[in-house]
């Protein structure tokens, strides 16, 4: 039988071709991961009519891969998971059009401080919001989202990487030098406390702001900053060329600036995305190799006003896996 | 004397009151939980009525008015010690009817234990008590079993009620300047609990030997946070510190101390007679239900649940408690 489609299109539409001729599989995005029960049977309704083997693949990005559903059902699938796309809060242009970029990646985020007692804040909530912000966008970007130090959701490997962090409050008129947050920070953290006259001092250049000693805390000596703050790790990535971990760039940053810092990114990989890049994805590390950190961070800042507390690295040197380097494989 | 006040007038008098103490209630303080986006219910310093936590128990107790987490006893030099004033403010305490009773728990330990402590007599006569009343039970409190769940020696009782705020006044001086509908007020007290505790009545020195207190005790993480939430939990441990700039001069603090917590049993040459959390179990639970019962005629523990609340371990003392009752059978 003939069948005429548009695999560009419908890629775009983020359904994938698959190995089975005639076939593919139908991707529904869940921003940070986090949904409502009912959505399951929503995504199973839609399985069970059009999946050709009733199979579903929990993605990596955490969404759903419904496997096996015929190429020329999806004009009928896009409807059809239309109040998916409503229910998980997916910022669409146009109703019924499935999703409309398929580009930049899934914003995916560990549990956070809805369940977590170590997150710092509620991930999936600040993903959700990031998702407002930069969907529909076809440009090939990974952002995630996760609650502490922990980086249960391995966001240095994503371009962008938001580290949750609280700045430790102390009070010493509440401290009881039980020292089990110098405890705590020493076999959970980075040792950052020590005590002196039985009161604790803090060093602040050696804190990560993971919040072990306030969770330790006995008597609420220490809290959690009313201001949450976070980390901003750039340009992690895997992939065939050079896999490599995302860096530090902004420590104790605020949600705002962050978001206006990967909206600008967009902008700039306008301007510099490769001509020959194959369907126009490139890795964002790739293009700043090539144009250089401090072309980057002109476009990045635009209109960036850090508060006084934040740190950023002037410079960032990345690392990583170079599959071309072969000169260490041989003596 | 009661009296029936439109929340407007309440407020009135109790700027009065502030302006002659230092109140103190309980306080939701928001964002200071262990975890992230979670608000604890401490003591503070209320501007107006609606400041103070009506509806939740405090996770600590009013303890740390009277006993202050770090005390200063004096300061000293190279041959002089200072002791710090009393402080100038009359101080009132808003409390509920299982602080109360354990009020008189601390007033055993530091009044009537055969010598009086200056420190904490100083503040206590400068202190008076408002009661809040509790018109249902708290999750974790079991004040009907230990008899504590009413309240009657207070200065003052105060009733949040929709728009108006019901006070009974014993203290002529909470009372200055009211001018209300005067009216009979009884306070609010629960005569049911969720939790029920029966308490074992004819423990002897034979149960040291227990398995239940490995049970327990091996879940134990030795944070403390038991003894610092309970309203009778009295210990201090001692700190001499010498002022890092000079170290001639210096104070010495007395510091709430825990007996689960490591170092409590500790003396000089470095033995430590309660090594491990199975036996703090058990010196904490029988002080708690019966050692001072032998002394002042009256156990320690008031049922009030805070230590239950806020066990991170989930270590029941409810639970330990019945069991002991249990196995006396």
């Amino acid at each position: 039988m003939a069948m005429d489609i548009n695999t560009k299109k419908i890629k775009r539409n983020a359904f994938r071709v698959s190995k089975k001729r005639g076939y593919g599989a139908c991707r529904i995005r869940v921003p940070g991961g986090y949904l409502d029960s009912k959505v399951l049977g929503m995504v199973q309704e839609i399985a069970d009519k059009y999946s050709a083997t009733g199979k579903i693949h929990l993605t990596t990005r955490q969404g759903f891969e419904i496997e096996d559903i015929r190429l020329t059902d999806i004009p009928e699938i896009t409807r059809a998971i239309q109040p998916i796309i409503e229910a998980v809060g997916i910022n669409q242009k146009d109703p019924y059009t499935g999703y409309t970029e398929s580009g930049t990646r899934n914003i995916s985020a560990c549990i956070g401080n809805n369940v977590c007692p170590f997150a710092n804040y509620n991930t999936s909530a600040l993903a959700r919001k990031i998702d407002k912000a930069i969907f529909p966008n076809d440009l090939h970007f990974k952002v995630a989202c996760t609650g502490c130090s922990n980086d249960c959701a391995k966001v240095r490997m994503h371009d962008f990487g938001i580290i949750g962090m609280t700045m430790p409050q102390y009070d010493p008129t509440r401290c009881i030098s039980c020292e089990a947050c110098v405890k705590g920070c020493k076999s959970l953290s980075v040792g950052a406390l020590s005590i002196n006259n039985y009161k604790i001092v803090r060093d602040t250049e050696k804190c990560i702001g993971c919040g072990v000693c306030v969770t330790k805390c006995p008597t609420r000596a220490w809290t959690r900053s009313q201001k949450k703050y976070y980390k901003l790790t750039i340009m992690g990535r895997t992939g065939k060329k050079n896999p490599r971990l995302g860096q530090d760039w902004l420590v104790w940053a605020d949600e705002e600036n962050i978001i206006k810092i990967i909206c600008n990114t967009y902008r700039f990989v306008e301007q510099y995305i490769s001509p020959n890049a194959p369907a126009r994805k490139e890795h964002i590390g790739y293009i700043i190799d090539r144009v250089g950190f401090e072309e980057y961070k002109k476009w990045a800042l635009e209109g960036v006003e850090l508060m006084p507390e934040t740190i950023m690295k002037k410079c960032i040197y990345w690392n990583g896996i170079h599959f071309t380097d072969k000169s260490a494989w041989t003596d | 004397m009661g009296y029936q006040f439109t929340k407007a007038e309440a407020n009135a008098l109790f700027q009065q009151w502030k302006e002659r103490y230092d109140v103190y209630a309980p306080m939701l303080m928001k964002g200071e939980g262990c975890f992230s986006d979670t608000d604890i219910v401490r003591y503070g310093q209320p501007d107006t009525l609606e400041d103070i936590e009506w509806a939740k128990k405090s996770d600590y107790s009013f303890k740390e008015v009277l006993l202050s987490i770090n005390q200063t006893l004096f300061y000293f030099t190279e041959d002089k010690t200072i002791v710090p004033n009393p402080p100038k403010k009359e101080i009132l305490i808003f409390l509920r009817a299982c602080d109360m009773h354990a009020l008189t728990r601390l007033d055993d330990v530091y009044l009537k234990n055969g010598f009086e402590d200056i420190y904490y007599r100083q503040v206590r006569e400068m202190t008076h008590f408002v009661l809040m009343g509790c018109t249902q039970s708290c999750e974790t409190g079991f004040c009907v079993s230990m008899g504590t769940n009413k309240a009657d020696t207070y200065d003052g009782y105060v009733k949040l009620d929709g728009e108006t705020v019901l006070m009974d006044l014993p203290m002529a001086e909470l009372a200055e300047g009211a001018k209300a509908e005067e009216l009979a007020v009884t306070p609010d007290y629960v005569t049911e609990n969720f939790e029920k505790v029966t308490l074992p009545k004819n423990l002897t020195n034979e149960c040291f030997t227990d398995d239940i207190w490995k049970e327990f005790g091996s879940r134990c993480i030795a944070c403390g946070r038991c003894n610092f939430a309970c309203p009778t939990c009295t210990c201090y441990t001692m700190q001499d510190i010498f002022y890092n700039d000079n170290p001639k001069n210096g104070e010495r603090r007395r510091v709430w101390a825990s007996c689960q917590v490591d170092g409590y049993t500790v003396i000089a040459g470095g033995y430590d007679c309660r090594k491990n959390q199975s036996d703090r179990m058990r010196f904490k639970v029988l002080h708690k239900i019966s050692d001072h019962e032998k002394r002042f005629g009256h156990t320690m523990c008031v049922g009030c649940g805070r230590c239950e609340a806020i066990c991170p371990e989930y270590i029941s003392y409810i639970t330990l408690i019945n069991r002991l009752a249990e196995k006396e059978g």
